[in-house]
């Protein structure tokens, strides 16, 4: 039933594995610039705010495939020599993805209180001080839902890495369906994979607003 | 940096010039009906999630969880791939001979995998509306089916406008996923065109404007339809 998955399970789950190391290239990249331009969209200094709104509403207009293609293109002529996929692709993502989080942290910072940003001040906080200690860390617990749906939808885009031939699970799924000809169960298989894992993680995003729903801390 | 020669004229001398603007016209015709497949879908699996009787809600449960878990790459494959082999041997060497076969897996695909995203927001739509309306369409006298089809499912469908207009974009830009099994859309027009004249990043720049002004007109038109069918006396956005 499952032959042609079982004969080469190893080679399948050695792409996956390149799909989490992408998705966790892409959370980690994508959360801390995500951070600085949700800090951006809410600057007062135009300088800062249309620049980087102009970046959000250029990104969040394109699709990501054609994103991992533009990078693919321009990365060789900035850098000046051909670019492994995984590297290209990890730029890209942390680019795209930078945007989507952006957004979830510029409504998570827009969420706090004026009083409590004007407490920090007063306190002899500097800028700086109050971004890192106030609001990041209040913006990240109440915005965390939304940014463990935007890290499964990440994990699941991964698989688009495919389109400049990087070896993940799907590209390899191809490779081993156009000698086995198991389309059925191959496929199937990817899904299940993706499936219970991304299921599980929209579990926990549920956890969590039903705790933020019952607690209301802060 | 690397040496490199700007040529844009790519994009405007013949023949590249016009694939792009055909890529275009596929997009839009992928994305509208694939859009038509979503919302009825969509409208249905949600309206099922809300429902007393708990098979129904399980089953609407059932297919937006699926559909929502699985990269629609992967979706998009199984459908192409295998999904001529569910209909046994003698169908699908017909199916596979169709012409157009991908245009057509790429609608469908695109339009099952966006409706348990509008189902999400169907749902949503219902959650909002309060208890005390199911209770007084119901006595007046109206069958369940009367009630979901004449009061709720057009308020819930009024109030998730703004969501839905963000779906309708993403339907577009996940159309480019389809060149992968070789729909000829904008995205798989770009790069043919670097394979021929190996300028793929003007190319892939031009497709970007044109997802742009694709954008800006969907959301010029949702606009419209937005203050058209607005609820007065709700907060307008």
């Amino acid at each position: 039933m499952f032959d042609a998955v079982l004969q080469n399970l190893p080679y399948l789950l050695g792409g996956f594995l390149t799909n989490v190391q992408l998705a966790v290239f892409a959370l980690a990249g994508g959360l801390f610039l995500g951070t600085l331009v949700g800090l951006g969209r809410i600057s007062k200094r135009p300088w800062v705010y249309h620049p980087v709104t102009l970046y959000v509403n250029l990104l969040r207009n394109i699709p990501l495939i054609l994103v991992i293609f533009w990078f693919y293109f321009v990365m060789p002529i900035l850098v000046g020599r051909t670019m492994d996929p995984f590297v290209s692709a990890a730029v890209s993502f942390i680019v795209f993805e930078a945007t989507y989080f952006g957004e979830i942290f510029r409504a998570g910072f827009q969420s706090i209180s004026k009083d409590l940003v004007s407490a920090a001040y007063s306190t002899g906080l500097t800028y700086r001080q109050t971004a890192a200690y106030i609001l990041v860390p209040i913006a990240f617990r109440r915005m965390l839902p939304s940014l463990i749906t935007q890290s499964i939808i990440t994990f699941q885009d991964t698989s688009l890495a495919y389109v400049i031939g990087l070896q993940e699970i799907v590209r390899r799924t191809t490779i081993v369906d156009s000698m086995e000809v198991r389309s059925i169960q191959l496929y199937s298989f990817v899904a299940v994979l993706f499936f219970i894992i991304c299921l599980a993680g929209s579990r926990i995003s549920l956890h969590y607003e039903e705790k933020s729903r019952k607690a209301k801390v802060l | 940096m690397l040496a490199y020669k700007f040529d844009w004229g790519v994009l405007w001398r013949q023949p590249s010039g016009e694939w792009l603007l055909q890529g275009l016209w596929l997009t839009i015709q992928i994305g509208a009906l694939a859009w038509v497949i979503a919302l009825t879908l969509g409208i249905l699996f949600g309206t099922l999630r809300s429902v007393r009787f708990w098979p129904l809600r399980i089953l609407g449960s059932v297919y937006v969880e699926v559909f929502r878990n699985v990269p629609f790459l992967v979706q998009l494959f199984f459908w192409f791939y295998a999904g001529p082999m569910l209909f046994g041997k003698t169908l699908q060497f017909k199916i596979n001979a169709l012409s157009g076969l991908n245009y057509y897996v790429a609608i469908v695909a695109l339009g099952l995998y966006t409706a348990s995203r509008v189902g999400e927001h169907v749902r949503a739509g219902f959650a909002s509306i309060g208890h005390g309306q199911y209770d007084a369409v119901l006595s007046t006298g109206m069958t369940p089916v009367q009630m979901y089809w004449h009061v709720m499912i057009p308020h819930a469908l009024r109030l998730i406008i703004p969501p839905l207009t963000t779906e309708f974009l993403t339907i577009f830009k996940n159309s480019a996923v389809a060149m992968t099994i070789g729909v000829a859309e904008t995205t798989f027009m770009s790069y043919k065109i670097d394979e021929q004249t190996f300028h793929g990043l003007e190319a892939t720049t031009g497709a970007m404007a044109i997802y742009l002004v694709l954008g800006m007109t969907v959301v010029k038109l949702m606009n419209v339809i937005e203050a058209r069918f607005q609820i007065p006396g709700l907060m307008s956005r």
